[in-house]
């Protein structure tokens, strides 16, 4: 008896402390894979507008933002001139001050993929920026899928992978064994054409993770693009994924900035409110007498 | 508030000029505002032992406010159509001046008005506040609390995410456990055979006019059933059994000014916590607004995780935590009778509690525990209905309901047993 | 109440501050619901600067169809050179002949109400009572009347105005049509509800 009760607050505890943790890790994630840190930067309008540049040419074509204005985006990303914003931006013949449709058809959408590409206006808020970054930066090569590619972060995503002219191609790496390698456990790369970039990589670390029975499981922890294949260096292409994850991350919640400098104006409002409120009222509880102690212990309620 | 203050300013220094006795006499003939004012502040006798659990009702009623402001400024912007409906609300967010502020004050003032709320009925749960002569006034105070969850409920749907749907979808179908007539009644909830813009204009109706309306009407009846048998204490002694030559209770002390500017306070203190997660963080983690709710309602995928909004949580994961069928009846239905009759069960406590006290200070030993344990199953409950079912959370859910429930059934056994510790004769503690 | 109670001289100086501070405040939880009422983005957008090409407007004709701009029909006329001479003469049927009273930006308030003396452009709204006045433009006796000269006719209560917009006296409307702001990139492009200026030499 006494020892289920006790297992019952073990367990209540148990869970208190879930909650908290639960309430820190709040990240939503298809798959395993670990997410790699990013952190938005609203103050940093060129990322902003290089994400915007990305955006309209590589993203814009399927995903609309249809919550959101052409002419409010350019004036929040730095005062975007209008001339550039019908130069640079807009290549859907579409009024500044329109919605940022895409140019695709909802039925030509579902024909070419199935369904329609969702709206991305809120991606950053249904996901997180730093899952956008992981996305964008984990397609990798893959035969069997329909658009020849798969994604790390969203296995079997229904979508090319149009950012690969920049990128390049990008190729997953493998760790793994062939059974005839088992003695000299050595890792083998699956791609010979990777060859050029094993280098990088750190050939022992992986080699424990791995069961030697099932030698043909490969573990492929990395993605990177064949070198010479992509227009963009890696560390450039890091940065293009960043801004438009950044980009994105605007996108959701236009109002962030304004809103936390408005609250800091609030709150600091507020303080002084308060303080005013608490003389306030403790000048006027002066009349009230006070009340006897509250009495603890049992054993005085006599007195 | 403010006014109240002001009043007292104006009419502290401006009396001997009689113009404004002047005007106060006119309007009291045609209007009883003075009596009124009397009743109900300046000769309003209030326990002058309050404890900082005695700021909740004040803060449920700001709560209660600012919902209605900012509700009616949202309906400004709002087409209540499954086409309209995500569009419209965006349109609030990204399109009109200061329409996210307005958005987001409404979204956390719900969650805001469940945490005041349930801070305000466990202040009733400690001090006895629902025993005799204020039996009414919790029953009028549960009828609160019901229309505000119905409230709650009928206005998640209408930013028609995909949450709001999904989660819509799964308490109507809730209905269709009833034996016999719960498939027709889910059916008519509805209007429809799946949730769609015919349910969504029922909704929006019964959340913008009819519980509203309701909903004002409950707490002014709540106030008068309170103004006329007068506050509990921490003590929960009457302070009207000891009075003064003059007929003023000896601990009592006058609403106004004392707790107006106490609760005044109270207030602000409140209101800056509100806007800390109103301005840094109005999703609150994904507590306050579900992320899938930032997707616009798709009837044919669900998201990956269905969780109701936080403050149904607890009696969602015991609702989940029937797993059996009983008397030929599935467990659907018998999750279903568990849920409402945790939501139900506190009606009866004023007649539960037979202890010869009413604060939890002077109960015994039992009592304190149980409470405690009522307050600790709330939690773990509340936390498992946010979490996907699981075999270690079903069993552990299943104890909370148990506990849960417990509280309330043993209630007449352990406050008639345990012993009492004496009560005094006068308040004690306070500021 | 009445009594002096110790303390009252803080305690009402505390409640003026208090109560000011809290005005404040309350003042400016004000702002955000009064300016949720002004035009939204969407509304501004709807109301954005439009391009108009005037190429295909003649001597002695209005724009047809009637570009619209924030919901109501934008007028163009194009005036002859017999037009404007006329517009010098006769002051005294006018209500307001120097646009004292009347709406315009100021490069407008001249004697033909426009920037380019030929081309003329008014809100299709009469200052009255807000109806679309009609084009007559030819000098000859109308149903309305004989002596006409040439301008626009409010069907609902009979305002006249010249081909400047300049009412007539003794009618309903009070004041000539209202000039939008506007400004000519070229020749044949005229923007309305925009005057940035960038376009003067």
């Amino acid at each position: 008896m006494r020892h289920s009760s006790v297992l019952t607050i073990a367990q209540i505890f148990g869970s208190i402390i879930a909650v908290f943790i639960g309430a820190c890790l709040s990240a939503a994630s298809d798959s395993d894979w670990e997410l790699e840190p990013m952190k938005p930067n609203l103050k940093d309008k060129a990322s902003l507008q290089r994400g915007l540049g990305l955006y309209v040419n590589f993203c814009l074509g399927c995903h609309s933002l249809q919550y959101r204005r052409y002419e409010r985006t350019a004036r929040d990303l730095g005062d975007i001139h209008k001339d550039d914003m019908l130069d640079y931006v807009i290549f859907t013949g579409q009024p500044i001050g329109d919605y940022m449709y895409s140019s695709m058809s909802k039925e030509d959408a579902k024909s070419w993929f199935g369904a329609a590409p969702p709206d991305l206006t809120m991606v950053t808020r249904v996901r997180s920026p730093k899952w956008v970054y992981n996305f964008l930066k984990t397609f990798y090569m893959d035969d069997e899928r329909p658009f020849g590619v798969n994604n790390k972060v969203f296995p079997n995503v229904g979508m090319p992978h149009v950012l690969l002219p920049l990128q390049g191609i990008p190729e997953e790496i493998c760790y793994g064994y062939e059974a005839v390698d088992l003695l000299a456990r050595e890792p083998i790369l699956r791609e010979k054409k990777l060859e050029g970039i094993l280098t990088r990589t750190d050939r022992d670390t992986p080699i424990e993770q791995l069961d030697p029975l099932e030698g043909r499981e490969l573990n492929c922890p990395e993605v990177a693009a064949i070198p010479g294949t992509g227009l963009y260096t890696p560390e450039q292409f890091d940065q293009a994924a960043y801004d438009i994850a950044n980009f994105l991350h605007y996108m959701g919640d236009p109002s962030r900035e304004v809103r936390v400098s408005m609250g800091r104006y609030v709150i600091g409002f507020l303080v002084i409110l308060m303080i005013f409120a608490y003389i306030l009222k403790r000048e006027f509880w002066k009349d009230v007498p006070k009340s006897p102690r509250r009495v603890r212990e049992e054993h005085t309620t006599e007195l | 508030m403010s006014e109240l203050i002001l009043g007292s300013l104006m009419s502290d220094s401006l009396e001997n000029r009689g113009l404004i006795k002047r005007s106060m006499t006119w309007i009291d003939q045609r209007f009883p505002w003075t009596p009124t004012f009397e009743k109900h502040a300046s000769k309003y006798y209030a326990p002058k032992n309050f404890n900082v659990w005695y700021v909740f009702g004040v803060l449920a009623f700001v709560v209660l406010i600012i919902q209605l402001l900012t509700g009616l400024f949202l309906t400004m912007n709002y087409v209540p159509t499954a086409e309209g409906a995500f569009g419209s609300v965006e349109y609030s967010m990204h399109e009109v001046s200061w329409g996210w502020l307005i958005r987001y004050a409404h979204s956390t003032g719900a969650s805001a008005f469940f945490v005041v709320i349930y801070l305000h009925m466990f202040r009733g749960f400690a001090y006895g506040s629902y025993r005799k002569p204020r039996e009414l006034i919790w029953l009028i105070g549960m009828g609160i609390y019901l229309v505000l969850m119905a409230e709650g409920f009928f206005g998640y749907l209408l930013p028609w995410g995909n949450m709001s749907y999904w989660g819509a979808e799964v308490i109507v179908s809730l209905f269709g456990a009833i034996p016999i007539v719960g498939a027709d009644l889910a059916e008519w909830i509805r209007g429809d055979y799946v949730l769609s813009s015919i349910t969504l204009n029922r909704f929006f109706a019964l959340h913008v006019f009819a519980l509203p309306g309701v909903l004002v009407v409950l707490v002014f009846v709540h106030m008068v059933a309170l103004h006329h048998v007068g506050s509990n204490n921490p003590d929960g002694i009457e302070i009207k059994d000891k009075k003064d030559e003059k007929g003023v209770p000896l601990d009592g002390i006058p609403f106004h000014p004392y707790y107006t500017v106490h609760d005044f306070f109270a207030v602000i203190v409140f209101l800056i916590a509100f806007c800390a997660v109103m301005f840094f963080a109005p999703e609150m983690f994904g507590y306050f607004i579900e992320k899938p709710n930032f997707q616009i309602a798709n009837p044919i995928a669900t998201p990956e995780h269905i969780a109701p909004v936080w403050y149904y949580t607890p009696f969602y994961a015991m609702l989940r935590a029937v797993t059996f069928p009983l008397f030929g009846l599935d467990a659907k239905f018998w999750g279903l009778v568990v849920m409402a009759g945790a939501i139900l069960i506190p009606l009866a406590l004023p007649w539960l509690d037979k202890s010869p006290v009413k604060s939890i200070r002077y109960k015994g030993r039992i009592s304190k525990f149980m409470l405690g344990m009522l307050v600790v199953s709330f939690i773990v409950l509340g936390y498992l209905g946010t979490q996907p079912p699981s075999g270690f959370g079903t069993a552990t859910a299943q104890i909370g309901t148990l506990v849960y429930f417990l509280y309330f059934i043993l209630m007449p056994w352990y406050t008639r047993r345990e012993k009492t510790k004496p009560v005094p004769e006068r308040v004690t503690g306070g500021h | 109440m009445g009594e002096k109670i110790p303390g009252s001289v803080t305690r009402r100086y505390l409640l003026i501050a208090t109560s000011a501070v809290t005005t404040v405040g309350a003042a400016g939880a004000a702002v955000p619901f009064a300016r949720s009422w002004t035009p939204s983005e969407k509304a501004k957008a709807l109301g954005a600067p439009i391009e108009v090409d005037i190429a295909k407007l003649r001597p002695g004709e209005i724009l047809k169809p009637e570009p619209e701009w924030r919901g109501r029909g934008i007028i163009v006329v194009y005036r002859t050179p017999e037009a404007i001479e006329r517009l010098e003469t006769d002051h005294r049927r006018l209500a307001d002949p120097t646009s004292k009273r009347s709406v315009q930006p100021a490069y407008a308030k001249n004697l033909t109400r426009s920037i380019r003396p030929e081309i003329g452009v008014y809100l299709g709204k009469c200052t009255h009572l807000g109806c679309v006045p009609k084009y007559y433009g030819k000098v000859q006796p109308e149903k309305f009347d004989v002596r006409w000269k040439g301008g626009f006719f409010c069907p609902c209560h009979g305002s006249k105005f010249d081909l400047a917009g300049r009412v007539e006296k003794n009618l309903p409307a009070p004041t000539n049509l209202e000039v939008p702001v506007h400004q000519f990139e070229n020749d044949h492009i005229l923007h309305v509800g925009i005057d940035t200026g960038e376009f003067d030499e």
